[in-house]
């Protein structure tokens, strides 16, 4: 039986994940991953909300939203990154550490 | 109300974003060369904006475009804020150095293109604005803060700025979702009665939303433990775009943070009753306390250890957070006013400090405060108004960071016993900000030689700084204009519909 509680365990689940890669990663793109996973976390946990919570369509719509915003941030955030790539050779976050604490 | 009859409502960002189509295009026209020249259709634009929403007197809370938006005198007070911010740094912009011989075009449709997120960021009532107004604001900060492509510097700022920002608002709208969850809306005023009528049982949720939702806005306007990602993009980013992220989106954040919080879990009433209730269950107060606390201490002592100016006003900055972060938890109009005239004080002492950095790095190439030595004696211009900016932002009397702090204190005095200890740790932080605001001011008049070149820088860059120090001096002396102004700013704030 698929009900609410398991769209969001299944939310819970890809939040949690997604700071994990955060955390660990330190590939630029990999980071980026967890970032989506994140996002995708909160948008399960939109629409099984609106689904099966008896709510508006609003849900549906945020999730919407939140899809097309990622797509922008992954755009700008790519070309950060291809931008350091050009100029330092390299994408791991660790190595971009000219600016000191 | 419906989207045809809200237009008539929307005019100044309409005005917004007609310069963003104009100046897109009009960079397309201009060459490499010329492509500067956008920035004075922006500046026009801007000027217009500002003229339609000076005409614009909202007299009450007005939802338009299906109750996402509202229109109030607490937000056009805030788009004034961003549309002067905006104005000012693009001035400051055309005089940098940094940005010579970079294609600005860009640059400065991006910036006009911020206002407008901003301002929706300030009047947004429904969860999707919210979102969708952050990020906006958000992807253009990011752009803008990697703008100079050629430097390393500059794009590590960018990159950090962007794993920063995409993790927390992420960690956001899961605590929107969750939010949305318990609820069943996203509309601010109907969450806040279906809040009230939650049960006991969904106050672990609702904090730990409120956690994460604090994630999002803490990330904006830059307070502990968010604020990893500022100093570095501070430092980083070209340096009127630092001066700009430092002062505008923190003033939406705040204009943002205020509003969903007195809405969310305040009474409901509108500002004009004295004290708002805070929701029994959460927390929440008790959170935005220890979390100003924790912000201006850590802002002020990792302060005192820089020694290049722009990290110097990046921690400055987040201890300014802190101070500005006390008025919301007390939870009345007393607090909010006195966080509305503080940000309007600490735009001026703030972008007068940018731009005199930019002034002593286009002249004598340095951003370390310790090369900063005898600048005092070789241009009085130069000393004179950085001691100033720096009296200001310290709090001494005669200046306006001087009243903006005693507004504050005097909210949290006035708030109740509980809020003294929060009161007496900002003073206590005041005193420990004294000690590196007044170090830039040593060096720059007592270590290194004192030959005299006399420099008056030119005359852009002279008139703004100018421009930032008057009100910085004349709002510490006689400030009721701008006090009148912010009061009656705070009317009809929340007025339910």
């Amino acid at each position: 039986m698929v009900d609410l509680n398991t769209y969001l365990v299944i939310g819970a689940l890809l939040f949690s994940l997604g700071i994990f890669g955060v955390i660990t990663r330190r590939n630029g793109v990999a980071v980026l991953m967890g970032v989506e996973l994140i996002l995708n976390a909160a948008n399960v946990n939109f629409v099984a909300f609106a689904r099966f919570g008896g709510m508006d369509l609003s849900g549906h719509i945020f999730s919407l939203f939140v899809i097309i915003l990622a797509a922008a941030e992954a755009a700008v955030a790519l070309a950060i990154i291809l931008n350091i790539y050009n100029n330092m050779g390299t994408i791991n976050i660790d190595e971009a550490d000219q600016l000191k604490q | 109300m419906g989207n045809i009859q809200s237009i008539s409502y929307f005019l100044p960002e309409l005005m917004v974003i007609a310069t963003v189509v104009v100046a897109l295009i009009a960079d397309l026209v201009y060459s490499d060369r010329n492509s500067y020249k956008v920035g004075y259709l922006v500046i026009a634009g801007l000027v217009v904006a500002s003229f339609t929403l000076w005409l614009s007197l909202p007299e009450e809370t007005t939802p338009i475009f299906l109750n996402t938006i509202v229109v109030d005198p607490f937000s056009r007070i805030f788009k004034f804020v961003f549309l002067l911010a905006t104005f000012i740094v693009v001035l400051m912009s055309m005089n940098s150095d940094e940005l010579k011989g970079v294609r600005t075009g860009e640059y400065y449709t991006l910036m006009a293109a911020m206002v407008l997120g901003m301002s929706l960021m300030a009047s947004s009532v429904d969860l999707i604005m919210v979102y969708l107004s952050i990020e906006i604001v958000s992807i253009i900060s990011f752009i803008l803060a990697g703008y100079l492509r050629a430097q390393v510097r500059s794009n590590e700022a960018a990159l950090k700025y962007v794993i920063y920002g995409a993790f927390s608002s992420g960690l956001m709208l899961y605590g929107l979702s969750l939010l949305y969850g318990l609820t069943g809306t996203t509309k601010l005023f109907q969450l806040s009665g279906s809040i009230s009528s939650l049960g006991p049982g969904s106050n672990l949720t609702l904090t730990v939303s409120t956690i994460l939702m604090l994630a999002g806005f803490g990330y904006k306007v830059a307070i502990v433990p968010f604020h990893f990602w500022t100093p570095d993009v501070y430092e980083g980013a070209p340096t009127p775009v630092t001066a700009y992220l430092s002062v505008a989106p923190k003033a939406a954040g705040f204009a943002l943070l205020i509003r969903f919080f007195n809405t969310l879990f305040g009474t409901g009433q509108p500002l004009n009753s004295p004290v708002w209730q805070a929701m029994e269950g959460v927390p929440w107060q008790d959170i935005l306390m220890v979390l100003a606390a924790v912000t201006m201490t850590v802002g002020n002592l990792v302060a005192i250890q820089q020694k290049n100016i722009k990290r110097l006003l990046a921690y400055s900055s987040i201890a300014h957070a802190g101070y500005i972060l006390m008025g919301v938890p007390v939870l009345s109009q007393e607090g909010v006013y006195a966080i509305v005239f503080y940000i309007i004080v600490y735009l001026f002492m703030q972008l007068g400090a940018f731009s005199l950095a930019i002034v002593v790095s286009n002249r004598y190439g340095t951003e370390i405060i310790e090369e900063y030595s005898g600048i005092g004696w070789k241009s009085p211009y130069l000393g004179f108004f950085m001691a100033v900016f720096m009296f200001s932002l310290t709090g001494i009397p005669p200046t306006a960071g001087f009243i903006g702090k005693m507004y504050l204190f005097a909210a949290l005095i006035n708030g109740g016993s509980q809020f003294y200890w929060l009161a007496i740790i900002g003073v206590l932080n005041s005193v420990i900000s004294l000690y590196y605001y007044m170090r830039v001011v040593k060096v720059m008049y007592f270590q290194g030689g004192r030959e005299k070149d006399l420099y008056v820088p030119g005359g852009m860059s002279a008139a703004i700084v100018l421009a930032m120090a008057i009100p910085s001096i004349y709002f510490g002396v006689r400030w009721s204009f701008l006090a009148d102004w912010v009061n009656s700013s705070l009317k009809f704030f929340i007025a339910g519909f």
